[in-house]
């Protein structure tokens, strides 16, 4: 197995707030080798933003606090760099796309500027160099008329063009792993379609590994090679997404994939909900934090937090599933 | 049969500094009592607009909106105001559509109130409670604000608020859009046993294409303002005839890694053009992959290929 380009290890992040402290990221593991696209999956405030924020060291201070684990990436802990270090880490080797392409571009710089400036900063390349790259980087993100879309400004571009704007930002670094937090939530299905296959068409061809945060199973099928799955700041499994998809072993994760509709399955006369909403983080009870919302729960399940272990799976790569019932998820779905 | 809502020629133009906003131009649907109509497309192509005109939230710039026999356009204020009661709607974001400073409690009994609909502040409390449980809701969430809810226990508020106007037709925008989806599994199920219970019509606007097959007896697919494709659940999803609806249905991704492995995909080039400006001829053809000289000068009109399945392109048949 290759080794891992950013390997997290027992990552936890709490926020103090007034309710109580927050446990958004609790004692996490996940990695993502060279070149490949690993999907963090989940609801909605289940930790996946957090995860991402952390391991670049720009949670919200003081509320936000990395308490324990390392994010080793290229064999060196992002969470003991110091911070000019790290400030190099998030110009040239990792690069973040969010959801709202608006709250990292800024509105009173050129397009044009705001990628020279990284490439002069960054790269050391003279304004005439960093100009004709920009150009070029516009071209590659499929933006027509570079020349004439340098001087515009953020607002005068659609939000598809913005979003493209963003990954020819985080290309223009040449970094190794972009984060990428829900890139086409906020488009179209036509324009989400565009840009997926642009970013799975310069990942393979760049070699760019690409974390991939989404609650949208059917964008994680086509685009991710392994999958995390998140739920109330754990990973309850994670596997190949083949594996996963077609063998999932945590009652969540079957939840999940039941509850959507299917353009490719006969219609059903009723959607199968998983019942109840997640929990509140500041008060996450001992055991299973899934368990009010569980088919599958036994006694155990409210005095044992289950571990992250390694079921029976199909493929070559290993599949783990947080469930003290998970040989029976399994059964039940054969059974339906 | 009469239908219960008819929408004929449908025209919203806005106008703005910059010229006129072309938001719904000539748009025709009807709908059954009891029935379903999901509205698709993508965002700006008018289906707020069209969902608003049928409300009187907006005057419509020409066109005909006929509800329960009545043509509405014309109707002056106070008669309008009877008529809305039997039309509600449920917003994407039910947190800007729910008074922060009132509890559930008062926002359900509110129009209730207003509307004389129930009479006497123990009669309404009763009915809260009532409609509180329909919508899966425990009696003791009356006392609680908007912002101690869920997104999901909020959309319920939503839709018990406007249950209380005991309408017969709601316009439901985007209604489980921003829920997650295990929760938006849960509120579609609670609208589609609403409408069995007590024979509600919908008008189901959203832009997720799996969601809207689910719900929706008939869809119609919008471009620009314009109807591209009209049809049955069935006839729509297994054989479109509209380009554009194609390259919809195709851009959805689907949950199953081995199939998306092995699937094509129409991805559509460009972006949708501004309504302020729209193409000349058919408004897809800058972005249709068949489109032909025809299509850049000549109008398609939305007509049957079938009873009851309408496209509006020259190219339907061989398509
Ligand atoms: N700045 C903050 N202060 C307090 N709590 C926060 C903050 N940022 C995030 N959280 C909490 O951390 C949890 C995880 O959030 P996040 O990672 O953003 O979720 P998501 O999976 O939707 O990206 C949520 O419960 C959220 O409310
Ligand atoms: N009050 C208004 N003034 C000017 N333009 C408007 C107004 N309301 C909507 N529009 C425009 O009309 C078009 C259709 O909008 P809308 O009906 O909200 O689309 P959808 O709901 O399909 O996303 C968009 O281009 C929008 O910007
Ligand atoms: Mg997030
Ligand atoms: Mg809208």
């Amino acid at each position: 197995m290759a080794d891992a380009l950013l390997d997290v290890r027992h990552l936890s992040t709490r926020f103090t707030t007034r309710e109580g402290v927050v446990r958004a990221v609790d004692d996490v593991s996940w990695d993502v080798k060279e070149g490949e696209t690993v999907a963090l999956v989940g609801e909605s405030g289940c930790g996946k933003s957090v995860s991402a924020l952390s391991i670049m060291r720009l949670v919200a201070q003081p509320a936000g606090q990395i308490v324990g684990g390392q994010a080793v990436f290229k064999g060196r802990d992002l969470l003991t760099l110091d911070e000019e270090a790290m400030r190099r880490v998030r110009g040239r080797e990792i690069a973040m796309i969010f959801q709202e392409p608006m709250t990292s571009l800024n509105p009173v710089l050129s397009i044009g500027r705001q990628l020279t400036e990284g490439l002069e900063i960054h790269l050391g390349k003279t304004p005439q160099q960093a100009r004709g790259r920009a150009a070029e980087l516009l071209g590659m993100v499929g933006i027509p008329d570079p020349e004439r879309r340098l001087p515009q400004y953020p607002h005068q571009f659609s939000g598809g063009m913005r979003q493209r704007m963003m990954i020819a930002m985080a290309l223009s670094c040449e970094p190794s792993l972009i984060l990428a937090d829900e890139p086409t939530t906020a488009l179209d299905v036509t324009i989400q379609a565009q840009i997926l296959e642009l970013m799975k068409d310069l990942s393979r061809r760049l070699g760019v590994a690409m974390l991939m945060i989404t609650h949208n199973l059917g964008v994680v099928a086509r685009y991710a090679d392994r999958v995390n799955v998140m739920y109330a700041g754990r990973i309850i499994e994670q596997g190949t997404a083949r594996e996963l998809y077609g063998n999932p072993r945590h009652p969540y994760t079957l939840g999940l994939l039941r509850s959507v509709p299917r353009l490719d399955e006969p219609r059903r006369s009723r959607l199968a909900p998983i019942d109840g909403q997640p929990p509140d983080l500041t008060r996450l009870p001992a055991g299973c934090a899934f368990l009010p919302r569980c088919a599958f729960r036994v006694d155990r399940c409210s005095v044992e937090r289950p571990p992250l272990v390694p079921v029976a799976h199909t493929g070559p790569e290993p599949h783990v599933s947080a469930c003290w019932e998970a040989e029976r998820v399994i059964a039940r779905q054969e059974t339906r | 049969m009469t239908a219960l809502l008819e929408v004929k020629n449908l025209v919203k133009h806005f106008e703005v500094s910059r010229g006129l906003v072309r938001a719904v131009d000539g748009v025709s649907f009807s709908l059954e009592k009891g029935e379903t109509l999901g509205l698709v497309g993508e965002s700006g192509c008018g289906k707020t607009t069209t969902g608003r005109c049928i409300l009187q939230l907006e005057r419509a710039t020409s066109g005909s909106i006929l509800f329960e026999g009545r043509e509405l356009t014309t109707l002056d204020q106070s008669e309008l105001r009877a008529v809305r009661r039997k039309m509600q709607v449920i917003f994407q974001d039910p947190y800007s559509s729910l008074n922060p400073r009132m509890t559930v409690g008062q926002i359900i009994a509110e129009p209730l109130a207003v509307h004389g609909i129930v009479r006497g502040s123990a009669a309404r409390a009763a009915r809260v409670k009532d409609l509180l449980s329909r919508v899966g809701l425990l009696p003791a969430h009356a006392r609680r604000y908007p912002h101690e809810m869920s997104g999901g226990q909020r959309q319920r508020v939503g839709i018990a608020r406007a249950l209380a106007m005991e309408p017969s037709l709601i316009i439901c925008d985007e209604p489980v859009s921003a829920l997650d989806v295990s929760i938006q599994a849960q509120i579609i199920n609670l609208l589609e046993d609403l409408q069995s219970e007590f024979g509600l019509t919908y008008l189901f606007i959203a832009h997720d294409l799996a969601v809207v097959r689910h719900i929706s007896d008939r869809v119609a697919v919008m471009y620009l303002g314009k109807i591209a494709e009209m049809a049955d659940r069935k006839t729509i999803y297994d054989n479109p005839r509209h380009p554009y609806t194609k390259a919809l249905l195709s851009a959805v991704p689907i949950p199953d890694p081995e199939l998306e492995m092995k699937r094509e995909r129409i991805v559509l080039g460009g972006e949708v053009p501004s309504p302020l400006n729209p193409p000349s001829g058919c408004v897809f053809h800058p972005r249709c992959p068949i489109a032909v000289e025809r299509c850049t000068h000549e109008i398609p009109v939305l007509r049957d290929l079938t009873p009851g399945h309408g496209a509006a392109c020259h190219l339907a048949e061989i398509a």
